[in-house]
């Protein structure tokens, strides 16, 4: 299958920290992918490169064969990525459904005078925006809460918005910065059929960094590790598990791998 | 007195406290004399003893909030009176006892005789002590009557003051009109800073009070009746109002008279520079303390363009109608130019940044090097008002049609552009400037739109401005200004535009109307800021939020239904 997301060689240094070093990774079409690692592995960092934040120092990324590492954050968007953050990160005195239209701007050509002179073309974009929005309430469902000011809903709730809200500018590929982060084991069970969902329903490519490792191991088809800014392993999840590098990076040498899956779902607590 | 373990002692005696300490405040600062000399009744209450009962009344209000049941608010409200009380009789003792003139100028025999009622010191403290704990009380009633009724009294009695306080200027207009000469002489006190007659204020009370009443408890029973109207009745029923209200307006010069009509004048341009700054700071979050350029500029662009001084080393001479869209051409380029270099630049040194912007613009006007230019310190002198269809617009009444023009065009503008994406994009840039960034915002185009547009607004206020005196200064151009359009907004709402009505109002209109105690007029601004800041941050007339879920149809009108 073609990769949609290539990332050569990627080099990223805050003053002396190497923070990603020289990291190869392909995340291939309408697939599910993971990127995991220890606390302060460079994965968060990573998708900063990815969604233009940060100007990677080496290497290349390209976005369905574009170079998109050097552009603008709103740029990247445009093409086609759109993310989620690992502290939920919403418009938090705007309206759910506000928040949502917010995230379908890369599909609005409204201007300055359209938007006073109320001309077709501010009509047909505040439509479209709007039926968007209603239906990705839906989708998430949070139908009902669209007027309801986004810091007052329920944690859960608010991480379906970030993640609607992603979805709204019809992403290709979209990056969730640890989905299931403060959520018990069944609200992470629903978030990952709600994942599959996505994919399977929508045809988004997914790339999650997480550390829930049943939810990783559930639905990823590729799994990379970082420790240290570089890649350790890559693979299926099967691979992963019995890799000794990868155990011998989250749990030191010598653990054994039954040990691993346990502690780490106990550590996301 | 109840004394129940669960009553809140301290707290009742601590808003006491604060209540004396201000109290002190408002007679030590001169408040009190100063404002002694109006009536708010004719002979039975002064404007100084107003807002002596102001104070212990909303301390006690509060006081009796805090406490436990009914009962023990008004106990506790008592207590609160009682305090200030005391503390005010010990300043009164203290002020008569002892010569403090030396450091404490206002603590004069006049502030005694003040506190005292002119009865001097043992007789006059005890009236005093009484009459201030029975207001404590009643701020305790206030707070446990129903809340339909504290609202229609609260009311009631704010525009009795109002009313009041505003006597000459009323009187003075409404001697336009000698068909109610002999209401009016019933209405209010003889001479001149009178305030109402003891009939007027009991009138003027109960009038307010009960058509609040009224109102309140009638209004759902009317709105639903509107709703239950076929369609084309609500919509002329809409037209209907707005064809009042748009009379109303146009009707206002006439109305009001010159003095009056000028202070809307003055009011309506700070409303036109709020409705700018709105956008920049409520709406897009960026901190700007420099909008007093784009006013200077505007101001400063119609002067030399139609000045016909012939002190400029150019001579212009436009018509200012062709000088207009120059003027606002020119400030939204400076609102791009100062806006590039701080588009990286975030909140507080953001505010730093312009600050420097709006001082850089204030000391260019009264520099030598560009003195032959736009006069330095001369300033710029004989800008001719304009014509329009005949009529000149020199005078307060015809200026008035003007920014009228000027607001309604600036509402409008900023309505619309609210309830567009570039509003939602603004919002979204205030809430988090990355995240809006990483929706696919682009920053650059969204933030230099606020600029220029809230710029134009506040150009157009400018040259305005400039027709209106006819000659303009560098120091008309101070950062006070600046200031005080950003306090308007603060205290009308952020982000909210009905709250830069209220705001201009509240901090341009008012103080307009009380030129005579001006000298306060930025002890009143700070206090008024800190409690906004403390009891209603929000303002008071916040930015509603938009409820679309469920209303599709309140959006607009679908394109289809304009077609027709």
């Amino acid at each position: 299958m073609a990769s949609v997301l290539s990332a050569s060689n990627v080099t990223k240094q805050f003053g002396g920290l190497t923070a990603v070093n020289t990291l190869n990774l392909e995340v291939a079409e309408n697939s599910i992918s993971s990127v995991i690692g220890p606390n302060g592995a460079g994965k968060t960092t990573f998708f900063n490169c990815v969604t233009g934040f940060y100007t990677p120092e080496h290497g290349e990324i390209k976005y369905k064969n574009n170079r998109i590492d050097g552009l603008r954050p709103d740029q990247v968007t445009q093409m086609g990525i759109s993310r989620t953050y690992q502290n939920i990160r919403l418009f938090s005195n705007l309206t759910a459904l506000e928040n949502i239209m917010v995230g379908y701007e890369p599909h609005l050509k409204t201007g300055w005078l359209d938007a006073v002179l109320r001309t077709k073309r501010y009509h047909d974009d505040e439509k479209a925006a709007h039926d968007e929005a209603i239906k990705l309430l839906r989708f998430v469902g949070l139908a009902g809460s669209g007027d309801l000011i986004a810091r007052n809903l329920p944690y859960g709730a608010q991480r379906r918005l970030e993640i609607a809200r992603a979805l709204a500018s019809k992403p290709g590929l979209l990056l969730l910065d640890e989905p299931t982060a403060g959520m018990n084991p069944n609200e992470t069970g629903e978030m990952m059929h709600f994942i599959r969902d996505l994919r399977d329903s929508l045809g988004i490519t997914i790339l999650l960094i997480e550390h829930d490792m049943r939810l990783v191991m559930g639905i990823s088809e590729q799994i990379t590790v970082l420790d240290f800014g570089e890649k350790i392993a890559e693979g299926g999840p099967k691979e992963i598990q019995s890799n000794p590098r990868v155990i011998e990076a989250y749990l030191g040498r010598g653990a054994a791998t039954e040990g691993m899956a346990t502690a780490s779902e106990n550590k996301s607590r | 007195m109840s004394t129940q373990n669960r009553f809140d002692w301290l707290k009742a005696i601590q808003l006491g406290a604060i209540a004396g300490i201000t109290g002190i405040l408002i007679a030590l600062v001169g408040m009190l004399q100063q404002f002694d000399s109006r009536d708010i009744i004719a002979g039975s209450l002064s404007m100084g003893w107003t807002m002596l009962f102001l104070t212990v009344i909303v301390a006690s209000y509060f006081s009796a909030a805090r406490q436990p049941s009914k009962l023990l608010g008004i106990a506790g409200s008592f207590l609160t009176g009682l305090v200030f009380a005391l503390i005010m009789s010990l300043l009164t003792y203290a002020v008569d006892a002892f010569d403090l003139r030396q450091t404490l100028v206002n603590a004069s025999p006049a502030l005694v005789k003040i506190l005292t009622f002119e009865d001097g010191v043992p007789a006059g403290l005890v009236e005093l002590v009484v009459t201030v704990t029975l207001a404590g009380v009643f701020g305790g009633v206030v707070y446990i009557l129903p809340q339909r009724i504290r609202k229609a009294v609260s009311l009631g009695l704010t525009v009795m003051v109002f009313l009041g306080l505003m006597q000459q200027i009323i009187q003075v207009t409404l001697s336009n009109f000698p068909q109610v000469n002999s209401a009016v002489a019933w209405m209010f006190g003889r001479g001149i800073e009178k305030g109402l007659s003891f009939n007027g204020a009991i009138v003027v009370f109960l009038v307010v009070t009960l058509s609040n009443f009224l109102w309140e408890s009638n209004s759902s029973k009317v709105n639903s009746q509107i709703q239950k109207m076929p369609e084309t009745r609500q919509r002329s029923l809409r037209i209907l109002g707005y064809g009042l209200l748009l009379l109303l307006v146009l009707y206002l010069p006439v109305l009001l008279g010159l003095y009056l009509t000028e202070v809307v004048n003055v009011t309506g341009l700070f409303i036109l520079m709020g409705l700018g700054l709105n956008i920049v700071v409520g709406f897009a979050g960026l901190l700007d303390l420099g909008y007093v350029a784009f006013y200077a500029i505007g101001a400063y662009t119609v002067g030399v363009l139609t000045s016909l001084s012939g002190q400029l080393s150019t001579a212009f001479e436009w018509n200012f109608w062709w000088a207009l869209p120059v003027c606002i051409f020119i400030c939204v380029m400076a609102g791009v130019a100062l806006g590039i270099p701080v588009l990286n630049i975030r909140g507080d040194y953001l505010a730093i940044v312009t600050l420097g912007f709006g001082e850089i613009i204030r000391i260019l006007a009264l520099s030598d090097f560009l003195k032959p230019h736009i006069g330095g310190s001369q300033g710029i002198v004989t800008i001719p008002p304009p014509e329009f269809l005949g009529v000149l617009l020199n005078k307060p009444q015809t200026l008035y049609y003007l920014i009228v023009a000027g607001c309604i065009l600036a509402l409008f503008i900023s309505q619309r552009l609210r309830d567009s994406r570039l509003g939602r994009s603004w919002k979204a840039m205030r809430e988090d400037e990355d995240v809006a960034q990483a929706m696919g915002i682009n920053l650059v185009a969204t933030k230099l739109l606020a600029f220029a547009t809230g710029a134009a607004f506040s150009g157009l206020s400018g040259t305005i401005l400039a027709i209106k005196l006819g000659t303009i200064y560098p120091h008309s151009f101070s950062l006070l200004i600046s200031i005080n359009v950003l306090a308007l907004i603060i205290v009308g709402g952020m982000g909210s535009i009905p709250g830069v009505f209220v705001g201009g109002l509240l901090l341009a209109g008012l103080p307009e109307l009380l030129r005579e105690f001006s000298e306060y007029r930025l002890l009143i601004y700070g206090a008024l800021l800190v409690v906004m800041m403390q009891v209603r941050p929000e303002g008071f007339w916040p930015e509603e939020t938009h409820k679309r879920e469920f209303h599709e149809d309140l959006i607009e009108p679908t394109p289809q239904q304009e077609a027709v």
